[in-house]
């Protein structure tokens, strides 16, 4: 468990955030949205909806796709994220799982653990151990493997690697992009709980989907981005009663997927 | 018998020389995705260094000054130029001509010093030989197997077991994942141009020692034969390098040694060999015989 932080109880901010890529194409209008200190937000969107995009904000990867913020600010506590690297996202606490897993191949189960970590310098090995036994309690089935190729694991496996790698720098707020995406309903389920272990744990969690059903059972608080802006908002109870979100992201016969 | 012994050997020392220049062929791959064409120039520039200074500093002091030099020029083009070439997927390729344009310009200033000159680089094994048994080695070849096993030994040291490694690693697989996790991609890649410049600093001084007359201002272009060795092992694998250049060093020795058996393929062969054997290997296997393993499940 991560002691108390130094600058109270800290939340992150989006303010009125536009995004555009290569110049010209706007991706992000006027997006704001908080995670408080230990909260829940789901983020709900199609593709292209800009999801993504304001997760490159948040951790400052946007520069890799040739995108920038034009407006607006992103702040974790007192610390300004927007316009900085993505270090400055890891040691502030912010920590992205991104879309598609993205675990390293031909890496072991081991070393990915340890590239979790490389964001914080100069970490007592004891703080390394703590935080790779919170990751191996979490994921039991990691533990079995930590000589194997990361590349091998099946895709449950390597969501659960992906997950415990960003554990391993010790986030105060963890953003997971579609954690449940191409993975079996069964998966889904014990991801989803993992999630919730997590957030009980004390880590604050921004969960972006398009399994609305899933993050909406997670969620405190949620948010439906519809292309480049936010276009409902509400506590995630509410949400998933209003029609709209029912007839677009849940379907008529989602009432079972993924909702625990 | 004693004539193949000694080609091997002679085999063996080249191609531990051509590996120090592959090496770093392949962690700047790795690193940024950029064939550097600039490494000639690196090679010669730290041959020159020891040329120069092995007179004020003794061998060994020159030789460790040439080392950090170079280690530190390389280290800043890529900090200071290349890596301001652009930030996006197409960024290596138009780095990797501007490091034609860098070898061009360093290597015409280090001939316009250097000129018509044979410079010494006055290293303590000098023409000396030692008998192993049925062959006479030059000690300078003995000197360049031992030293390169130690300098690559420690490369792979640092690949496996410092966080710098597994940065490079991580970055090589996946770098935005890697950025995600904290790693600084700049810094990550500037540290491999820096090792592959000391690396390339070390394999001069083993070129252009016995039997080799000394440092030219044509020595730069050795360094491009430890590329069919880089390209052969699968250009992003440490190992294959090692096992690319012991081939290519083994091809060129054996050649060389065996010049008048082969006088149907014509004088200097030995030249065109490494070339002819990394086009062979590729016809066999494309992506060279250590390619990026085929671990990843979709």
């Amino acid at each position: 468990m991560p002691a108390a932080p130094p600058d109270g109880e800290p939340a992150l901010h989006v303010e009125s955030l536009d995004v555009t890529y290569g110049r010209a194409l706007s991706a992000l209008r006027s997006v704001s949205l908080t995670v408080p200190h230990g909260g829940v937000v789901a983020l709900l969107g199609a593709n292209g909806a800009g999801k993504t995009t304001l997760l490159r904000a948040v951790s400052g990867t946007l520069r890799l796709h040739r995108g920038a913020i034009t407006a607006g600010r992103v702040r974790y506590g007192d610390t300004v994220l927007d316009g900085r690297d993505p270090v400055a996202a890891v040691r502030a606490g912010v920590v992205q799982v991104p879309e598609g897993r993205r675990v390293f191949a031909g890496l072991t189960v081991d070393e990915n653990l340890r590239a979790g970590g490389l964001g914080l310098s100069r970490r007592a090995p004891a703080q390394v151990r703590q935080a790779r036994d919170r990751v191996f309690a979490l994921f039991p089935r990691l533990a079995e493997r930590t000589h194997q190729a990361a590349g091998l694991l099946s895709g449950g496996e390597q969501q659960m690697l992906a997950i415990g790698r960003a554990l391993m720098a010790a986030p105060r707020l963890l953003l997971l992009d579609e954690p449940s995406l191409g993975l079996a309903p069964q998966m889904v389920h014990r991801i989803a709980e993992v999630i919730r272990e997590i957030h009980t744990q004390g880590t604050a969690v921004l969960l972006v989907e398009q399994n609305a059903g899933m993050a909406l059972s997670l969620a405190d608080h949620a948010h439906v981005l519809e292309v480049g802006e936010i276009g409902l908002s509400g506590p995630a109870g509410e949400l998933a009663r209003t029609d709209a979100v029912r007839r677009l992201y849940l379907g008529e016969t989602a009432d079972g997927q993924g909702a625990a | 018998m004693t004539g193949l012994l000694d080609n091997l050997l002679n085999g063996v020392a080249l191609g531990s020389v051509y590996a120090l220049i592959a090496l770093g062929f392949v962690t700047i791959f790795k690193a940024s995705g950029v064939l550097s064409f600039a490494h000639g120039s690196l090679l010669l520039l730290g041959g020159y260094l020891v040329a120069v200074l092995h007179d004020d500093l003794g061998f060994a002091g020159a030789l460790a000054l040439a080392v950090v030099v170079t280690a530190l020029v390389a280290g800043a083009l890529d900090r200071l130029v290349l890596q301001r070439v652009g930030t996006d997927s197409h960024a290596a390729h138009v780095q990797t001509i501007v490091t034609i344009g860098i070898d061009i310009i360093l290597v015409t200033d280090l001939a316009r010093r250097i000129g018509g000159d044979l410079l010494t680089l006055g290293d303590p094994w000098g023409d000396s030989v030692t008998d192993l048994g049925p062959v006479t080695v030059a000690d300078s070849r003995i000197a360049a197997i031992v030293v390169s096993a130690v300098a690559i030994a420690g490369a792979f040291a640092l690949f496996r077991f410092t966080p710098w490694g597994l940065s490079l690693r991580a970055a090589a697989e996946d770098a935005e994942a890697a950025a995600l996790m904290g790693v600084r991609l700049t810094r990550v890649r500037a540290i491999a141009w820096c090792l592959a410049g000391g690396l390339a600093a070390l394999a001069a001084v083993f070129l252009v020692a016995f039997p080799a007359p000394g440092l030219e201002r044509t020595t730069g272009q050795i360094a491009l034969k430890a590329f069919p060795a880089a390209i052969l092992g699968g250009m992003a694998s440490p190992v294959g390098a090692l096992v690319g250049s012991m081939l290519i060093g083994l091809t060129e020795a054996l050649v060389a040694g065996y010049q008048s058996d082969l006088h149907v393929l014509g004088e200097g062969f030995g030249d065109v060999a490494p070339y002819a054997v990394m086009v062979l290997v590729l016809l066999v296997r494309p992506t060279g015989l250590f390619a990026a393993r085929g671990a990843a499940r979709v």
